[in-house]
């Protein structure tokens, strides 16, 4: 049994039909990447998870369980921690403020060695725990965020854009977390317009257009698939549908 | 064997424990109460009473014992949560030293200033604002929820002890908690309709909500007395003794103390009262930003969707916000009504929520002690500019721009950050 299944789901932003059927998995202990170019829905299909929007139709699941139709809070409270587009850190918090609010609804004697092991991971954020979450850099700021939704102790993390706007020395330190994260036995989804990074550390990935899914294999597969070379990495062509 | 043995002790040492304490007992007891003198036809003779001895070092064994696993099971769960959590630390020990030196000087205020009813009255009013601008924290500045209608709450109290307390007789104590719950009830039901507004919007629908309430104040006359208000609300009592010259019926204030009857006990007795709720209510917030609830507000102010991502319940912190906030207004409110003794829907117009929002924006938002200064600075300063007659609400405005100029964050814009590692972690 997959750990989550999208089956079939249509979404719509009021009259925008933004997912049109589409049909993703997930299994245990993967990296999975979602690519495709602005505006394809990729997004709205890691918000669709969320409840936000709500699935039009077609159904999504989680280890087994229908969580189409639960509330957001609910949905992450079933073990899936958010890094949402654009990093949404709590700005006028401190820091340490932020990853503490990560683990509102992780045991609190967890928390010490939680917070320990975010610190190993970014380094950065321990100098800053008495910061204010605004003021750091847009890097340690991403930082922040993946270190945010660590502190909930998730089965599976996804990440939206979390290269966007980055500096190339902090997009290769995101993706080496990612890896080092997932080796821990972290399930990862990861949504990216950097398609080249996404696919080098993806056991598999999926190709979003217009809100459909229009090619799926392994990493290396569609890294080295024409197609998406034409589309993603060397720009230009959409593909046409098969 | 100190009183606050901090390390647990396991059941053998508490054992020890009371049997040692029980030996102290037994030694005390002996002279203290297994001998005792008795008037035995008219000489002195020493009698025994050993059973009320044994009793006596039962107890203190048995008290001992309980007292000790009691201590046992405190501590146990202190060094948990001490493990759980890293350790507070206050970062500028000034502003708490501050905070400190004003609550001397309130204290000591109706001491200097015996017998001046004046000062003591105006000082009155500014507790009562600075109690307002408290609750009002809560909603605007830690959960950022913009309520223009905030005099609502303030309202609701004061008329449930106006009302409870002249046509059941209800006294000032039993009507606080049930003029807080109610006030709490209608911050709910504020609350749930305005859930999805922010900002601008929410601010317009609180605005709405205040002026509701105060035209039925004024139009359900037959409720609430209309315009006429409610007349004679009872004053609060010392402990059930009225403030009132010396009569025939029941010991009052001046007679039980033996003091000679003033009006001043009276308004010295209000200004700590007040002064001793506000205390209780900033108590009451600063304890709760430091629990996940308090920090779930900032954060919602901050950002709705990444709280929701965290699993957070937007809706209950909201509506726990708005009840909370709404709460405190109804106990100020509830001394308001005891301390005027009249109330009419005049003391609730917009102005007063606007003189509420505007302490804890200049004061600062979310900062406890930038209220206080700008409560102070609110009601003193149109006292002040009384000689100035018309020219007063103009020098009033003027010194709140140049405030605003000056301190765009308000007066303590910086904000205190909850939580801190100590050096270990």
């Amino acid at each position: 049994m997959s750990m989550l299944t999208f089956a079939g789901v249509h979404a719509h932003y009021g009259a925008i039909h933004a997912l049109r059927g589409v049909d993703i998995h997930v299994e245990e202990g993967e990296i999975v990447t979602l690519i495709g170019a602005n505006g394809a829905g990729k997004s709205t299909l890691m918000m669709t998870l969320f409840g936000q929007p709500r699935a039009s139709q077609g159904s999504i699941s989680y280890q087994g369980r229908d969580i189409t139709r639960m509330a957001t809070h609910d949905i992450s409270r079933q073990g899936i921690a958010l890094v949402p587009e654009g990093r949404r850190i709590f700005p006028r918090m401190t820091v340490l403020e932020n990853l503490q609010m990560g683990a509102t609804f992780a045991k609190p004697e967890h928390f010490d060695g939680d917070i320990k092991r975010v610190f190993e991971l970014f380094p950065v954020l321990e100098a800053r725990q008495a910061q204010r979450a605004g003021t750091l850099s847009g890097g340690e700021q991403q930082m922040l965020a993946i270190g945010r939704a660590l502190m909930g102790r998730p089965t599976l993390l996804l990440l939206d854009e979390p290269s966007l706007g980055l500096a190339p020395l902090y997009i290769k330190l995101i993706f080496r977390t990612i890896e080092a994260l997932n080796k821990e036995g972290m399930t990862i989804l990861l949504v990216e317009q950097n398609a080249h990074h996404a696919l080098k550390v993806a056991h598999r990935g999926y190709v979003l257009q217009h809100g459909g899914i229009v090619l799926t294999g392994t990493g290396k597969e569609l890294l080295a698939s024409p197609e998406v070379r034409a589309a993603y990495l060397e720009g230009g062509a959409e593909i046409s549908h098969a | 064997m100190g009183l606050l043995i901090t390390q647990p002790k396991g059941a053998a040492q508490r054992l020890k424990d009371g049997v040692g304490a029980a030996l102290i007992a037994l030694v005390l007891g002996v002279p203290m109460l297994g001998l005792a003198t008795a008037d035995v036809g008219g000489a002195l003779a020493v009698i025994t009473r050993w059973p009320l001895l044994a009793g006596f070092v039962g107890v203190v064994f048995v008290g001992r014992l309980f007292f000790q696993w009691l201590i046992d099971i405190f501590s146990l769960r202190k060094k948990r949560r001490e493990q759980a959590r890293p350790a507070v630390a206050k970062s500028r020990p000034w502003l708490t030293w501050i905070g400190f030196a004003a609550l001397g000087l309130a204290v000591m205020l109706p001491i200097a200033f015996s017998g001046n009813r004046y000062v003591i009255d105006t000082a009155t009013t500014v507790l009562i604002y600075v109690m307002l601008g408290w609750g009002l924290n809560v909603v605007v500045g830690l959960a950022g929820l913009l309520d223009l209608g905030y005099v609502a709450f303030y309202a609701v109290g004061a008329y449930s002890y106006g009302l409870l307390s002249t046509h059941f007789g209800w006294g000032f104590w039993q009507t606080l908690p049930v003029a807080g719950l109610l006030a709490a009830s209608f911050g709910l039901l504020l609350g749930w309709p305005t859930l999805r507004l922010r900002g601008d919007y929410l601010a317009i629908v609180t605005l709405g909500f205040g002026e509701i309430i105060r035209l039925i104040l004024l139009n359900w006359t037959e409720f609430s007395g209309g315009p006429n208000g409610v007349n004679s609300i009872p004053r609060p009592t010392f402990f059930g003794l009225p403030f009132k010259p010396d009569s025939d019926d029941g010991a009052t204030f001046a007679s039980f103390f033996h003091l000679e009857y003033s009006p001043d006990h009276r308004v010295t007795f209000l200004y700590y009262l007040i002064l001793a709720l506000a205390l209780l209510t900033n108590l009451f917030v600063s304890r709760l930003r430091k629990l996940p609830v308090g920090l779930a507000w900032e954060a919602v102010r901050e950002d709705e969707l990444a709280c929701k991502a965290m699993g957070i319940n937007v809706t209950n912190i909201k509506l726990s916000a708005f009840a909370i906030g709404a709460m405190l207004g109804g106990f100020a409110g509830v001394f308001f009504a005891a301390r005027q003794g009249f109330i009419s829907p005049e003391s609730f117009v917009f102005s007063e929520s606007a003189t509420i929002l505007a302490i804890v924006v200049l004061g600062g938002m979310g900062s406890q002690l930038g209220v206080v200064i700008a409560a102070l600075l609110l009601v003193v300063l149109p006292e002040l500019g009384r000689d100035f007659s018309e020219y007063r609400m103009f020098l009033f405005g003027a010194a709140m721009i140049l405030i605003m100029v000056w301190r765009p964050g308000g007066i303590i814009a910086k904000r205190e950050p909850t939580l801190r590692l100590g050096a270990a972690a």
